[in-house]
């Protein structure tokens, strides 16, 4: 019965004159998700309100749900067309809307009619006064509340005649590339999908970085990272995955540095890295789903001593979050099963057993010192001969 | 050039397995029970491949049940004949070095009233006779050994536990395993005493779910699959045509050079040993020569986790499994590696390299170059 869905979003509405641009990354976006929907759409603008309208028969929960990973959406209402066939038919209309949404009819509610459409014979408050006398002779056990009804019946006179009651919420947040782009660190592991999903929610576009290290990571753990990459692009639209082969690096580390710092060191590496195709890439900042004190390398000291080697910012948004928090995220954006797929990532092949938990940054890089003859080669040729896929 | 040394886990299609099977399931797809000539002409390779198969093991067509694959014929052999002969004991007897689909329907039954005794094995991998001797009660209904080994390649003495268990009670039947077996040495369950065995199409040329079960008439089983009675009722479900032809066409293709590829096999085994014994800290898992099967050897490389050696290898297109497969969240540790009480630290370094007819010299020095130059690279970079 539904043909058409109305979108509401909240914040975008506030950003004064730049909401033109952010209604039109949102159309985009929306484009992009109902893509992958079965059936054919129209996304448009109309007087400040953006409509997705059916053109074919289309799945309904499919739709939703591929709305639901619009963010900058705030509601969804699946929204019936009538015909403009006079008042009589529209009173009829609404009973069987009523009808067909509402087995259960012991509720209160209220009209809000709007009119887009001027030449409409009756005003707004006349629409509302007649259509609720309709309603209460059709349905005797509903009740008029136009303060706090359960159910607010929307009428708006257009070309067509909307009604909708319904707002299935949606994901909120901003439009995504409404807020520049930012390298995400993607590894196989829980966190990073997630923070990609979060930072992406505030309207950033993404792209994502993984280290492998063959042999020691298999062709199955890059499998594992590159579908983990598909589920948040899901939710942030079409990414670029950087692979980056990091095995000479970390072996050469391993060789001529204490190994209670490799992880550490590493991790320097990999944020440098992760820096470089940023600042290639047009991205703003960097992004790691890293959680205070989760783990040796992520205690407050660790994570200076990694932040230390970048000058674009690092965003942290699971910085505050306890584990079953993030899997809790994980779980609702699908990745979580994925992530748990027990293949080996690149920092634990030589994880030390006692690894440093409170890094002295002049001490690390006295020891990357160690480094200084091959290294910088050896980060070139891990840039240039690193593998760029898209994501979809 | 690519090198499969995974033959144990699956192997190429034959060509001319491949034809036929395309052959019938475009051009002859009838249902091998439907009325018309079409079903007859499917029914025709049906016909074809239990006698192909019946000459090869030197038994009877009707002896000849297909199925989905080893598992299937395994669950098969072991649930459908316990419960069929429950009334006479509930005893049976395995061993500690069976495939999963062995252990794990053993697991089951043991969780439905049977007791289960698994025999334990030689540090090369073979069964105890002795111990099966000892094992056997007057209430043991069956029992169940596999031919050859996954892992390690080890011939288990068939013939020989036949006769044993036979002396004991005639009635107490006898199911072998011969997926990894089939194709590769002679099976003859009536010459030696077998009453039913487990074969598996994929690992011998043919395409995967395709697999036989071997029943000797006489022998009480219980079917495991009901529906529309085909195979006499003991196998429901249509036909697998294209299946069954190919799983044929592949046992008669192989059996009719078996003695030349074997030896050939043998021969290209014994190169590969000798070649690799003399590499330092490499263990051979197994029968040396006596008592091993022609395409399986199964090393151990000191200080080096199979995994990390296996994508080494990968990375040369140089295909080959870990004994034992670890994972830094899951460990999984080989029952047979640890039934034949390998040490500990050689446990996580076992790789299989396991030779089809389609193996060569050629292949095999390449995978040796490749392990002469990975393992003490490998071997820098050790693990806390």
């Amino acid at each position: 019965m539904f043909k058409a869905f109305l979108i509401k979003y909240a914040e975008i509405g506030i950003k004064g004159k730049n909401r033109y641009l952010f209604e039109e990354a949102l159309v985009d976006q929306i484009r992009f998700a109902l893509k992958k929907v079965e059936g054919e759409f129209k996304v448009h603008r109309t007087q400040g309100r953006i409509y997705v309208d059916a053109l074919s028969e289309f799945d309904f929960d499919e739709t939703i749900q591929g709305l639901q990973k619009v963010f900058g959406i705030s509601g969804i209402c699946p929204v019936v067309y009538a015909e403009d066939e006079g008042f009589e038919k529209l009173g009829k209309d609404v009973i069987e809307f009523i009808d067909k949404v509402y087995p259960e009819k012991n509720k209160t509610f209220k009209v809000q009619a709007r009119r887009a459409r001027k030449n409409y014979p009756m005003d707004s408050m006349e629409i509302n006064c007649e259509l609720g006398g309709v309603i209460l002779d059709a349905y005797p056990e509903m009740k008029v509340d136009v303060h706090h009804p359960e159910i607010e019946l929307n009428v708006e006179i257009r070309e067509k005649i909307y009604i909708y009651s319904q707002i299935i919420p949606g994901p909120g947040g901003m439009p995504v590339g409404t807020n520049g782009k930012a390298m995400l660190l993607l590894s196989g592991g829980i966190d990073s999908p997630v923070a990609g999903y979060m930072i992406s929610k505030r309207g950033v576009k993404i792209d994502a970085v993984y280290f492998h290290a063959p042999p020691y990571t298999s062709e199955r753990a890059k499998e594992k990272v590159v579908d983990l990459a598909r589920y948040v692009a899901a939710y942030s639209g079409p990414m670029k995955l950087h692979i980056v082969n990091f095995t000479d690096i970390q072996l050469y580390i391993y060789e001529k540095c204490p190994h209670d710092e490799l992880t550490i060191i590493m991790r320097r590496f990999m944020m440098k890295i992760a820096e470089k195709i940023a600042l290639e890439s047009g991205c703003l900042g960097l992004i790691t789903g890293e959680s205070i004190g989760q783990v040796a390398s992520q205690t407050m000291q660790s994570l200076a001593a990694t932040n230390e080697v970048c000058t674009l910012p690092v965003y942290r948004p699971l910085i505050g979050f306890d584990k079953q928090e993030i899997v809790e995220i994980s779980e609702r954006i699908d990745t979580y099963e994925t992530s748990v797929l027990p293949y080996e990532d690149c920092c634990t092949i030589f994880v030390a057993k006692h690894p440093v938990t409170k890094p002295n940054v002049k001490v690390i890089k006295g020891h990357e010192k160690n480094l200084e003859e091959k290294i910088d080669e050896m980060v070139e040729t891990a840039l240039s001969s690193r593998e760029i896929l898209d994501i979809e | 050039m690519e090198v499969y040394l995974d033959n144990s886990a699956t192997t190429k299609v034959m060509d001319e397995a491949a034809h036929l099977v395309v052959e019938i399931f475009t051009k002859d797809y009838g249902n091998a029970s439907s009325m018309h000539k079409k079903g007859v002409s499917a029914e025709r390779y049906i016909k074809y491949a239990k006698e192909t198969l019946a000459k090869i093991m030197k038994v009877k067509d009707k002896e000849i049940y297909f199925t989905s694959g080893g598992t299937e014929s395994d669950n098969w052999a072991l649930i459908g004949s316990a419960y069929a002969n429950m009334r006479a004991g509930r005893h049976l007897i395995t061993t500690q070095i069976e495939h999963p689909a062995i252990l794990q329907t053993m697991d089951y039954l043991e969780r439905q009233g049977f007791e289960v005794t698994y025999l334990p094995v030689s540090k090369e991998g073979i069964v105890s006779l002795d111990a099966l001797r000892k094992a056997l009660r007057p209430d043991t209904i069956l029992v169940s050994i596999m031919q050859v080994n996954n892992e390690v390649g080890a011939m288990q003495p068939i013939e020989e536990a036949a006769a044993i268990i036979k002396k004991q009670n005639p009635q107490t039947l006898f199911h072998v395993d011969a997926v990894q077996g089939f194709g590769k040495l002679p099976m003859y369950p009536k010459k030696w005493g077998v009453d039913m065995v487990s074969v598996s199409g994929h690992k011998i040329h043919a395409p995967k779910g395709i697999g036989i079960l071997y029943v000797r008439e006489g022998v009480k089983i219980r079917p495991l699959i009901y529906g529309g009675g085909q195979q006499k009722n003991y196998r429901s479900g249509t036909e697998n045509v294209p299946g069954a032809a190919g799983i044929a066409k592949a046992a008669e293709l192989l059996y009719k050079h078996l003695d030349r590829d074997t030896e050939r096999l043998y021969e290209l085994r014994r190169y590969f040993i000798g070649e690799l014994l003399q590499m330092d800290d490499v263990y051979i898992n197994g029968p040396l020569e006596e008592g091993a099967a022609p395409h399986i050897v199964s090393a151990s490389i000191k200080g080096i986790r199979s995994e990390v050696l296996l994508h080494a290898l990968e990375e040369r297109d140089i295909f080959v499994s870990a004994g034992s497969a670890c994972a830094s969240k899951k460990h999984t540790v080989s029952a047979t590696l640890q039934a034949m009480q390998i040490e500990q630290a050689l446990l996580d370094s076992t790789i299989r390299f396991s030779f089809s007819i389609y193996t060569t010299k050629e292949e095999l020095d390449d995978t040796l170059k490749a392990l002469r130059e990975i393992i003490p690279m490998l071997r820098r970079y050790k693990r806390h």
